[in-house]
């Protein structure tokens, strides 16, 4: 599932040690979850025509990511072997569930977008993989630092693909809160006599693909080493 | 630790630990919340039900707007008598108020299994309405000094609930506006009916109090009459359970209707 090396620590280090700043770092770039691991692809499709909801999905993510890794990370010298994906599924399940009621109960028009999409974070294999190839194997302090980053290689890419398709699919940039901001004068839309129109291409799920691949694109362009030989 | 972590007997104890805790966070959680989530459906609801006569809200002046356009909320029975009516503020806990009739439960607790099993037999499903003591909820808005009413309609898709809104004029015939929503249909195919081009297609139309189908979608390019309206072309399934849902729906309150026609021309 993933190329991470499990590491057993001996001595007590500090927590922002070298190689635990690493696990920062790494998935926002050269072990990114959606570029180079290729994983929670189907939500990165799903939910990017918007900013607003990229940004709730990815604090969604971000929190379960934290929490099954922290929790996990806590029972895994009590976890018996035999169940213990059915152990990280429950973890996982129970705290996508309270997110989603957090949701229908503080904004429940987003929840109504992100519809099953929340619901499928259970499903997400960034969450699954972390916590079977890092939490079960780490102590939760190096885990925690594990989550944050994988989280944020995952929402960086979300955010970058929304904001693609939000403004040249809509014409227009939306936060949480805020609701959607149009910053193009109307004027300038072929309807009202001017020369541009959005993008409905840039609104359906395979934009989303081709803007998610021309990210990869550039990674591999500036960082050679990610490129297999075959 | 001492003891066997792989032994069954600890795994079990560690499942029956698991669930316990699990539950009780989950069941604190959903009861916490619960409060606020009752009210951003209560919301949605207002805003569904001025929608289809035409007035846009939010989620901020939903009740405000609701207070202002509906002016009564009617309940019917089976035999689409009026057995009570409200008006004024909605108190959330008021099991009496029409508006916190619970329709979709009511339909999936009763009327889905007692609409097959009547197939198409009108009195069978009526009989079997009637023994549920269900109740329907009907609401009157004034717009603009003419009075709309709003029906409630709930039924299944392809793959899931459907549901909507339906505006009658003040004839009591014909659709002023619908609006109509749904959980899991295709998109592109059975989900367009939440389009504004399927919607609209419903205005003017009427019921034919005349035959035995009140409304009807048909497939997809067929000709439609005042009393019928294009289906989706490829939401064939969709298409249809919105028609039966219509069909369905009006046929508890044509009697109403027919009645306060019969009332307001004495």
């Amino acid at each position: 599932m993933s190329t991470e090396t499990q590491t057993v620590e001996k001595a007590r280090e500090p927590l922002f040690s070298k190689k635990n700043k690493k696990l920062l770092s790494d998935p926002l770039n050269d072990s990114n979850p959606i570029t180079v691991q290729v994983l929670g692809i189907c939500s990165a499709l799903a939910i990017t025509v918007q900013l607003q909801q990229a940004v709730i999905m990815s604090l969604s993510v971000l929190f379960v990511m934290i929490g099954g890794n922290v929790i996990i990370s806590l029972l895994r010298n009590t976890i018996p072997d035999r169940i213990r994906i059915i152990v990280q599924l429950v973890v996982v399940a129970s705290l996508v569930i309270i997110v989603d009621q957090v949701l229908k109960a503080f904004q429940p028009d987003i929840s109504e977008k992100l519809s099953v999409f929340v619901g499928l974070i259970i499903t997400n294999c960034i969450i699954m993989g972390r916590l079977e190839a890092f939490a079960l194997g780490n102590k939760p302090g190096p885990s925690f630092l594990d989550a944050i980053g994988n989280a944020m290689g995952y929402a960086w890419i979300l955010l970058v693909v929304s904001i693609v398709r939000e403004i040249f699919g809509s014409g227009a940039i939306s936060l949480p809160g805020m609701g959607q901001v149009k910053f193009l004068p109307s004027s300038w839309f072929i309807a009202e006599g001017g020369l541009y129109e959005n993008n409905n291409l840039m609104i359906l799920p395979p934009m989303a693909l081709v803007t998610v691949g021309v990210i990869i694109w550039i990674q591999r362009s500036r960082n050679k080493s990610l490129i297999e030989e075959n | 630790m001492a003891m066997n972590k792989n032994s069954t007997g600890y795994t079990f104890a560690f499942s029956v630990m698991m669930v316990v805790v699990v539950g009780s966070t989950l069941a604190f959680t959903a009861l916490s919340l619960k409060d606020r989530q009752n009210a951003n459906a209560a919301d949605k609801k207002m805003m569904d039900v001025l929608s289809a006569v035409g007035i846009s809200s939010t989620r901020a002046n939903a009740s405000e707007m609701f207070q202002q356009y509906v002016v009564e909320r009617i309940a019917l029975n089976a035999d689409g008598q009026a057995v009570s009516s409200k008006a004024g503020a909605i108190d959330p806990t008021d099991k009496t108020d029409p508006f916190n009739i619970d329709v979709k439960k009511d339909y999936r607790a009763h009327v889905k299994s007692a609409a097959k099993a009547a197939d198409g037999d009108e009195s069978v499903l009526r009989a079997a309405m009637k023994d549920a003591e269900l109740t329907f909820p009907l609401f009157r808005c004034e717009k603009e000094g003419e009075s709309l009413y709003v029906v409630p309609v709930v039924g299944s898709g392809l793959w899931g609930p459907i549901w909507g809104y339906l505006a009658m004029e003040s004839d009591m015939k014909t659709i002023y506006g619908a609006t109509f929503d749904h959980k899991t249909e295709t998109p592109g195919l059975g989900a367009e009916i939440k389009e504004a081009f399927f919607q609209d297609k419903f205005q003017g139309k009427t019921i034919n109090s005349a035959s035995e189908l009140l409304f009807d979608v048909v497939k997809g390019g067929a000709p439609t009459t005042a009393h019928s309206v294009d289906g989706i072309t490829g939401g064939t399934i969709t298409s249809k359970g919105v028609g039966e849902m219509i069909d369905r729906t009006l046929k508890v309150y044509v009697d109403y209707f027919e009645t306060q026609n019969a009332r307001a021309s004495r």
